[in-house]
């Protein structure tokens, strides 16, 4: 180091994945084909509704309604989101107890865009060894339109998922128009173009950087793992023998014959190195870069097939079996205790979901006077009522009130008051109660809401009645 | 960089002091220091836009600039201001446009129209709620309950001076009221006016003195006193003299139910009967709005039940 100025910043060695062929690649495939198809093809699905609007997924942040399908939520119904965290967290910790950085390596979109993009790049530019030519090629017309055109298709692809995001908050078909013609509100070219340069920038420059560097579950999710974890791994013992690795030699070509002198199965073709996204060598062991992603167990599969040798050199395993133990062990108290608590959290979502109440009653009293003295001397509460119809269809409520004997509930002309599909309505309420009644004692009442013409149930709500001393 | 290898390897600023003092050179992230000359550049260029520097008891002004209509409805272009931004918002932004839609179809409909439905009566009370607080709230209350009996009328409970039809109370808003109620201290003795209170308590069944009643009855229902023409002989009140009704439990100006003893409840009705009522409430066809007076009469309507 002496002599020279050392920077004091890495720079970023670019990474040029190999592709590779092989089971873990084809279910990669597999989920990316699911998650694009239900990402780039949800919000298109048209749904038949009797109220709102004929989108299968909108959430319409105006109307201040989610629609999944036939589920309506509404603003109060926040909590489900707070469940749906829950899940996604113990879902996470459960799984990555079990079986690692299984969404990172699966299912994360940094993970599955950054493939879209090295894809694209393959697709244009070749295979690595180009790749890594044509970088270090000095600037031409042959660099120019190749790396233009990388860079031009990865925008297309950003600008699709930025607008695919966007038109999930609106009437997909009339947004796409409106984006185009220029007749869509800001906050929707805002979102687009958000989303688009993140997107471009996330998968096609900081790639594994997001993983290694930037995302938080990267970090915690290494606090997760333990001994019985499933972790990709390189098997030592295997692959380095008594000696070390060796490169294939014409006296090396047969396990027996590396056997003899010492050398392991593993014959430093590098090739899972080369496919790996994130630019690391598994043989030296478990490294917080690694997101799972078991594109090297691929390609080392490969040249074992190739070889006509045992595969698993590099594999699925677990720390418990490199230090020589049995499988890992998958029932421990951990791992049961995190399955309970999702089993739990999914069953009260799911449950709480079916509860979901067709209609919305509040009532709040008036505080402003607390109560009024009437010209026959009944005193008289006034109530503020809030009904929201989420029934689909129109709703005929008739409200009355209980627990207070004697009580009058007016409501003017709105007693009995028939709401639209997805109506929201505030109304006055009035009680009155007769002079006998009088004890100084507030009382807690009821206001029920009872449908008509329908099988729901009734719903209530409680309030207080003000009774002032003689 | 405990290491004394090392510390040759790292810059240093290359000044030394006291022959062997040197300062390591750690110069910044580089994205840092570009994040640090974008937000410079951004600040200068916020500086010639917006309001930013103050300059002795002015400021300088920026050039960008807010347009709105004044209350005369002339265009005002302004130096951008938040409060120019916020009237601005108020009269062309999209809620206060489907804000201002609505109001016109509250305005066109008629009484009978938006009584009858819960959305525009949900509507014109809370549009109102904010006209009452502005117009009405000084001296009828927030909730449209005064703080004290007396000095304004309640318009919670359902006794009406001047009657609860949506027309009269309009009609109230429109050309205010004039309550008026003569000073009996200068025609009738003391002893008298005693009389005819305790009469008034019996109208809405109240104790008191059975001779005194009587004798106050006959002031009460003849021409000694009158009170009759106005507050008719049952004691129920007329609306179109805005007199009160004295057989109900409501008391508009004497704080009856706030005496304790029925000698005070007969001092504070004597009182009244003694000075009269002087009370005014204004005309306000020249301060509200068509439209708001008509907000206004509907929310009044549904404060206290209107008839």
């Amino acid at each position: 180091m002496s002599g020279e100025t050392p920077d004091l910043y890495q720079k970023r060695q670019s990474i040029f994945p190999r592709s590779v062929k092989g089971r873990f690649r084809n279910l990669k495939w597999a989920i990316l084909a699911v998650a694009y198809g239900m990402y780039f093809l949800l919000p298109w699905m048209r749904w038949e509704r009797e109220a709102g609007p004929d989108q299968a997924v909108l959430f319409d942040l105006v109307g201040r309604k989610f629609y999944l399908f036939d589920l309506v939520v509404y603003p109060q119904d926040i909590f489900w989101l707070a469940g749906l965290l829950m899940i996604g967290a113990y879902l996470m910790f459960f799984v990555t107890g079990l079986a690692g950085r299984v969404f990172c390596g699966y299912f994360c979109f940094q993970t599955l865009w950054t493939d879209v993009f090295v894809f694209v790049e393959r697709l244009v530019q070749g295979e690595r060894p180009a790749r890594i030519r044509l970088e270090k090629q000095p600037w031409n017309a042959e660099k120019i339109f190749k790396l233009g055109l990388t860079h031009l298709l990865w925008l297309v692809v950003a600008l699709l998922t930025g607008l695919t995001f966007t038109i999930y908050w609106g009437n997909a078909p009339e947004l796409v128009v409106d984006l185009a013609t220029g007749n869509a509100p800001f906050p929707a070219y805002a979102t687009t173009l958000f989303l688009m340069s993140t997107t471009y920038v996330m998968a096609g420059w900081a790639r594994e950087q997001v993983c290694t560097y930037m995302c938080p579950y990267a970090r915690f999710q290494s606090v997760m793992f333990d001994r019985d974890t499933l972790i990709v791994s390189y098997d030592q013992k295997r692959g380095e023998g008594e000696n070390g690795r060796a490169k294939l030699g014409k006296e090396n070509k047969t396990p027996e014959e590396r056997s003899a002198l010492g050398q392991g199965d593993c014959i430093d073709c590098g090739y899972c190195v080369q496919v790996c996204p994130t630019g690391i060598d598994i043989r030296n062991g478990l490294q917080i870069q690694c997101i799972s992603c078991a594109l090297c167990v691929d390609a080392c599969d490969t040249i074992m097939d190739k070889m006509g040798w045992q595969r698993g050199l590099v594999g699925y395993s677990s720390q418990r079996v490199e230090e020589g133990g049995d499988k890992a062990h998958f029932l421990r108290p951990k791992v049961i205790g995190y399955f309970t608590i999702l089993i739990a959290a999914m069953g009260l979502l799911v449950w709480s979901v079916t509860q979901q109440a067709p209609f919305d009653v509040g009532v709040s009293q008036v505080r402003q006077p607390l109560f009024v003295k009437l010209s026959d001397g009944r005193i008289q509460n006034s109530y503020e009522v809030k009904v929201n119809n989420k029934t689909g269809k129109s709703l005929t409520l008739t409200f009355s009130v209980e627990d207070l004997p004697g009580a009058e509930l007016d409501m003017g002309k709105f007693q009995t008051v028939e709401l639209r599909p997805e109506q929201r309505l505030r109304l006055m309420a009035r009680i009155n109660l007769a002079p006998e009644k009088f004890d100084g004692k507030s009382r807690h009442i009821e206001f029920i809401a009872t449908p008509k013409n329908t099988t729901l149930q009734p719903v209530g709500h409680e309030s207080v009645f003000y009774i002032p001393g003689r | 960089m405990a290491d004394q290898s090392q510390n040759k390897a790292v810059q240093t600023t290359g000044h030394a002091w006291d022959g062997d003092l040197q300062e390591f050179n750690n110069p910044l992230p580089t994205w840092w220091l570009w994040a640090f000359y974008a937000s410079c550049v951004f600040t200068v260029v916020y500086w010639i836009l917006y309001p930013a520097w103050p300059i002795g008891d002015t400021y300088t002004k920026g050039i960008a600039t807010t347009t709105f209509q004044n209350s005369k409805g002339e265009e005002v272009t302004m130096g951008w201001n938040t409060r120019a931004e916020f009237i601005k918002d108020m009269q062309s932004g999209t809620e206060a446009m489907k804000q201002a839609e609505y109001l016109k179809k509250v305005s066109a409909a008629s009484y009978e129209e938006i009584v009858n439905d819960p959305d525009m009566t949900a509507f014109t009370q809370s549009i109102a709620k904010v006209l009452f607080a502005d117009n009405c709230a000084a001296c009828h209350g927030v909730g449209g309950q005064p703080a004290l009996v007396g000095l304004y009328p309640n318009l919670r409970d359902d006794a009406w001076l001047w009657g609860g039809k949506l027309s009269q109370i309009q009609h109230a808003i429109v050309a205010g009221r004039n309550g008026y109620m003569p000073a009996f201290g200068e025609v009738l003795s003391n002893e008298k006016i005693d009389q005819v209170a305790n009469y008034v308590m019996t109208l809405s069944g109240l104790d008191a003195d059975a001779a005194k009643a009587s004798a106050g009855k006959a002031i009460f229902q003849g021409d000694e006193g009158g009170c009759y023409y106005c507050h008719t002989s049952a004691g129920t009140g007329m609306y179109s003299q805005g007199a009160a009704n004295l057989t109900d439990a409501v008391w508009t100006v004497a704080n009856v139910p706030g005496a304790e003893t029925n000698k005070d409840k007969i001092a504070v009705i004597s009182k009244v009967i003694k000075d009269g009522i002087q009370r005014k409430m204004p005309a306000w066809s020249e301060r509200l709005s068509e439209t708001e007076i008509k907000l206004l009469t509907v929310y009044v309507h549904g404060l206290g039940g209107g008839q």
